[in-house]
């Protein structure tokens, strides 16, 4: 017996025991197994270019896909803003799944209410479901505003989220002048990254363009404010606190629009705050006043930097702007838009992740990596990768469309070390594993999910994405601002320097070139 | 802390109905009254828990239920190692329960089995407005391609399919045609059916019975030669390995497992359970359809057991071994005597560490009653529970042999309500899931997952009891429960109080 109250061992261990390893042997009889050399000659030709070939075929089914539903992006932009409760209208395990992902990833709770829409409501429709929905969620937790989107069973039996929500309004579940904005998420349109921007656009155009015919449209009188929208970011805690210290550095008005960073990093100190931080209702309606938005991720926000356009403020997008001139761009973007200087402290600060790239590019240039993420992510960690003199050789975004291909190809076309590299737009992980197989790389950035892709095809892994589920607290952590940039520097040149200490580690083998200064 | 043991049974109840009733205010008028029903003191002699269960859940109270597709796809489907499960609709639902729920396995992933791959239709608008049947068609074909050595396919449907008309039973018969009788087996669990996963069990259960056992060739003789003492492991999902755990035990009393469902179960397994001479049930509530449709249609009697802390194991293992000869008997008593010295001495280490702590639990379908003995091998007392998806035959078998009177009982319960139970009640751990987890932990209670084991496991069995006797020292007695004070605040408090 291998368990022991001194010394208790978990599933890690228990099972590579002797009686247990007899067990399974003996249970494989009566699981008419595939002969293992069977097993093993797929195995090997799943590892080929014309297993490439075929999988690259494939039209219809997705394996291991790296993207999300809109709805995930709607309560992800929902609760960056002053007491919100999202609200998805449809089917309640969706919900409860929403809330799990997110909760798995920040290692933090994520409230978010369903109006648990069930089959009669799929013949007769969710109005009495939405009327009592609101009414319990306002009396329960007090919110101050509740930000509707829908799951694909509302869509799909084609709910109007704006006649219900006037109507449970005229029948008393929520006070007239409750906001309660709304989008339309369906599930099977883009993906969370459009659900976000669906979502952001709705609560603007509640606060802006008359709360739904219910209160006059805003009429812009423009300061010197900016705005500045952070996009779906498993990173939001620490970007987004960074953006707003650079900001303050600079002495620039800003909002941020669906701030995050306080509702997913609360304190444990005894108390449960549902509710912390996040853009005041106020801050969003004034925000129409700005001079400028600015986008950090472009394809999280089409629909509503559009928007904002319409409205006559200058708009600016950045594609997740990781490292040295994606930080020059956006903060020299600042300065013009706001008229201030650049303050010297950034100066120094630019020249300190200057002094590191110039300290240990080295280990990282010639390198080739593979990248998947969403498109804004992946465009971000390309430009940096090559910037260090790094090849970007497989850049996959699942929920990536053509435009974004073509502006990857150019940025990849731009620079002597994105020749030979390749965008691939809405491919998923069983097709990067082809290309990890046939087309073999130094390492891999992904999110949790890369884990099997490095098991399958032994390429490291840096887990840079969303969502993180197996490693803990880097969301904390910004990868934006050039201390961003340190940190995506430091992360890869971790991995790089392990990596080759495990292969210079067998004594008196290879362990001549275990050296103790890299 | 524990307010259990400085109170009468009397003063707790008074107590816990004030709770109820104070908590009840928050809601409208038509919603309290929905939601009365749901709560309840437990009141000793009672045949159940005195709550109504399996409802519908009330719109914008933040249930924390699930969905059907969660219960067929994610609990009973999902773990059959050797066939494809298609999450069959949109990417979501898919991609949030991708390798969520720890169901381990053996076998070469991506080759011969497939639990951790997410598989889905990702549908497309032109798919919700042409139907999706042709899409169907071809991933059938791609998944035959692409991965040879499946030996099933299932197809889990999501929210839209019952909603735009697809047909996917034909387009199984269909291809299991094309395909020379391979097994493919379309399931309606969409999310929307019933009121939480409970319905989507049911459906899976429904769908082994038809599109398994429905098709079984000739007299579906099994590959292996029957002994009188084959049995198989039902309702056990092998989270973090509780169905090896379990099943080393079975085997060491003399008994043979024949199949395991469904975690690291196989297609083989399924079809081979008719020849079983017991069905085995732990968890009653997602398998007990087809416990009952063995019985009916193949003779084969069902027994619930309960693996988890050496109480009830000891009891199973006898009520198991009741079934059989003396030989099992003996076995069973053999492997009883076997652990004892292990149980003992994980009850002399941890017991003195865990005496007298309070527990609050909320979980699925089984645990809520289930795991309370092993809570009481160390001396601790379970003073609320209540179950996400049970139904009234799961609060009476709770009644009845598990809870203690003046026991809080709460089904369906939502954020709201829990918190304020335990923001009252004060336990020493909140026992529950990943979206309870955080809450409670900024209050400064110490939790653990019991859908997941929080990453840990397996806690069936003997070597399982001693993991979570492990775990629950460790999450009530991390040194960091008495650091959630700044000092400052807390000296400041003290200085009021003080002033008082
Ligand atoms: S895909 Fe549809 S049913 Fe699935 S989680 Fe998303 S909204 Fe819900
Ligand atoms: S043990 Fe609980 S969580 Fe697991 S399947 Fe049964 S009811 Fe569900």
């Amino acid at each position: 017996m291998a368990q022991s109250a001194e010394h208790v061992i978990d599933h890690v261990e228990l099972f590579r025991g002797p009686e247990y390893q007899q067990m399974l042997a003996k249970k494989k009889i009566f699981e008419n197994p595939r002969d293992p050399a069977e097993v093993e000659r797929i195995k090997e030709w799943t590892k080929t270019a014309e297993y490439r070939e075929k999988n690259f075929a494939r039209e219809a089914l997705a394996v291991n896909p790296a993207k999300a539903c809109q709805p995930l992006g709607a309560v992800f932009a929902s609760v960056g803003f002053e007491r919100t409760l999202p609200f998805v209208h449809g089917s309640q395990g969706c919900v409860a799944y929403y809330r799990s992902h997110l909760s798995r990833h920040f290692k933090e709770p994520s409230s978010c209410v369903s109006s648990s829409m069930t089959e009669d409501a799929a013949v007769f429709g969710g109005l009495n479901n939405m009327t009592d929905g609101l009414a319990n969620s306002y009396n329960m937790y007090k919110p101050k505003m509740i930000a509707v989107s829908t799951t694909c069973m509302a869509e799909v039996i084609g709910d109007d989220l704006n006649a219900f929500i006037k109507t449970s309004k005229e029948k008393g579940s929520v006070p007239a002048d409750f906001d309660v904005p709304f989008a339309h998420t369906p599930a099977f349109v883009g993906s969370h990254v459009t659900g976000y921007d669906n979502a952001l656009k709705g609560i603007l155009e509640h606060f802006w363009d008359g709360k739904a015919g219910t209160a006059p449209k805003l009429e812009r009188k423009p300061n010197g404010a900016i705005n500045i929208i952070g996009g779906f970011d498993g990173y939001t805690v620490g970007n987004l606190r960074e953006i707003k210290r650079i900001l303050e550095l600079m002495g620039i008005q800003h909002t941020v629009l669906a701030d995050n960073s306080e509702v997913f990093d609360t304190p444990t100190d005894g108390e449960f705050r549902m509710y912390d931080g996040g853009t005041t209702l106020e801050d969003a309606a004034n925000a129409i006043h700005a001079k400028a938005t600015i986008s950090m991720q472009q394809w999280c926000t089409e629909k509503t930097l559009a928007f904002v356009a319409e409205h006559g403020q200058d708009v600016v997008s950045f594609n997740y702007p990781v490292g040295l001139s994606a930080t020059d761009d956006f903060i020299v973007a600042l300065s013009r838009l706001s008229g201030k200087e650049i303050p010297e402290q950034l100066a120094r600060e630019r020249g300190r992740l200057v002094d590191a790239i110039a300290d240990s590019s080295t280990h990282v240039h010639g390198k080739k990596f593979a990248i998947y993420g969403d498109p804004d992510l992946c465009y971000g960690l390309a430009a940096f990768l090559l910037e260090l003199g790094a090849e970007p050789t497989h850049v996959l975004s699942t929920n990536g469309n053509k435009a974004w291909q073509e502006k990857m190809q150019a940025l990849l076309a731009s620079s002597p070390f994105g020749q030979g590299c390749q965008a691939y737009p809405g491919r998923d992980l069983w097709h990067m594993r082809s290309l990890l197989f046939t087309e073999p790389v130094d390492f891999l950035i992904g999110n949790t999910y890369g884990k099997y892709l490095e098991r399958d095809t032994g390429t490291p892994l840096i887990r840079i994405g969303f969502p993180i589920f197996d490693r803990h607290h880097h969301h904390r952590s910004p990868l934006w601002g050039y201390q961003g940039g340190l940190n995506v520097l430091v992360k890869i040149l971790d991995k790089i320097f392990d990596e080759i200490d495990k292969n210079t580690n067998v004594l008196g083998k290879t362990d001549y070139s275990f050296d103790i200064i890299r | 802390m524990s307010l259990a043991t400085t109170q009468s049974i009397a003063e707790i109840r008074a107590r816990n109905k004030e709770l109820i009733e104070e908590v009840l205010k928050v809601y409208p008028e038509k919603t309290a009254k929905r939601r009365a029903k749901h709560l309840n003191v437990h009141q000793a002699g009672k045949s159940d828990c005195g709550v109504k269960s399996n409802i519908k859940s009330i719109p914008g109270v933040m249930t924390i239920r699930g969905c059907a597709y969660a219960g067929s796809k994610g609990v009973v489907w999902g773990p059959i190692k050797d066939m494809v499960h298609i999450s069959h609709g949109p990417v979501g639902c898919g991609q949030y329960s991708w390798g969520s729920r720890r169901n381990y396995y053996v076998g070469t992933t991506g080759i011969d089995s497939f639990v951790t791959l997410q598989f889905t239709s990702d549908f497309q608008e032109k798919d919700i407005v042409f139907g999706g049947d042709k899409k169907l068609v071809k991933i059938l074909d791609e998944i035959q391609e692409l991965f040879p050595l499946n030996n099933g396919i299932t197809i889990q449907s999501e929210c839209p399919i019952g909603l735009i008309g697809d047909d996917i039973e034909a387009v199984s018969r269909a291809k299991s045609k094309e395909y020379g009788g391979k097994t493919i087996v379309p399931v309606r669990c969409e999310g929307f059916r019933g009121v939480s996963q409970s319905l989507g069990h049911h459906i899976a259960n429904d769908a082994v019975r038809d599109w398994i056992f429905g098709h079984l060739e000739g007299d579906g003789k099994p590959k292996f030669e029957p002994t009188p003492y084959d049995v198989a492991i039902i309702g056990d999902y092998n989270i973090g390995g509780d169905a090896w755990s379990s099943r080393i035990l079975l085997e060491e009393m003399g008994l043979r497992v024949i199949a395991q469902w469904s975690g690291d179960g196989s297609l083989a397994e399924l079809e081979a359970t008719p020849k079983a001479k017991l069905n085995i049930l732990h968890c009653y509530r997602s398998m007990n359809y087809i416990s009952r449709h063995m019985e009916e249609k193949f003779g084969i009697p069902w027994c619930e057991y309960n693996f988890f802390g050496p109480s009830k194991i000891a009891e199973s293992l006898r009520k198991i071994a009741g079934y059989f000869d003396d030989k099992i008997k003996e076995g069973a008593e053999r492997v009883i005597e076997k652990y004892q010295p292990l149980v003992n001495a994980v009850i002399a280490k941890y017991r003195p560490r865990l005496e007298g702590k309070t527990v609050m639990l909320y979980v699925g379908g089984l645990r809520p009653r289930h795991v309370i003995g092993a809570y009481e091998d160390l001396g601790m007392e379970v003073i609320g529970t209540g179950y996400e998806f049970g139904h009234n035959d799961d609060y009476q078998r709770t009644a009845q042999h598990y809870v203690k009177d003046s026991t809080l009982i709460y089904d369906d319960v939502n954020g709201y309500e829990f918190e304020r139970f335990v923001e009252k009640l004060q336990p020493d751990l909140v026992g529950s899931g990943i979206k309870e987890k955080y809450v409670f932990q900024k209050m400064g209670v110490p939790f653990r997952q019991m859908h997941s084991w929080d990453y840990s496991g397996p806690y069936h069995g003997y070597d399982g009891f001693a993991i979570f006797a492990r775990d629950m020292d460790m999450a009530i007695n991390s040194p960091i429960w008495k650091k959630t004070k700044a000092p400052w605040k807390e000296a400041s408090r003290a200085k009021l109080q003080a002033a008082e």
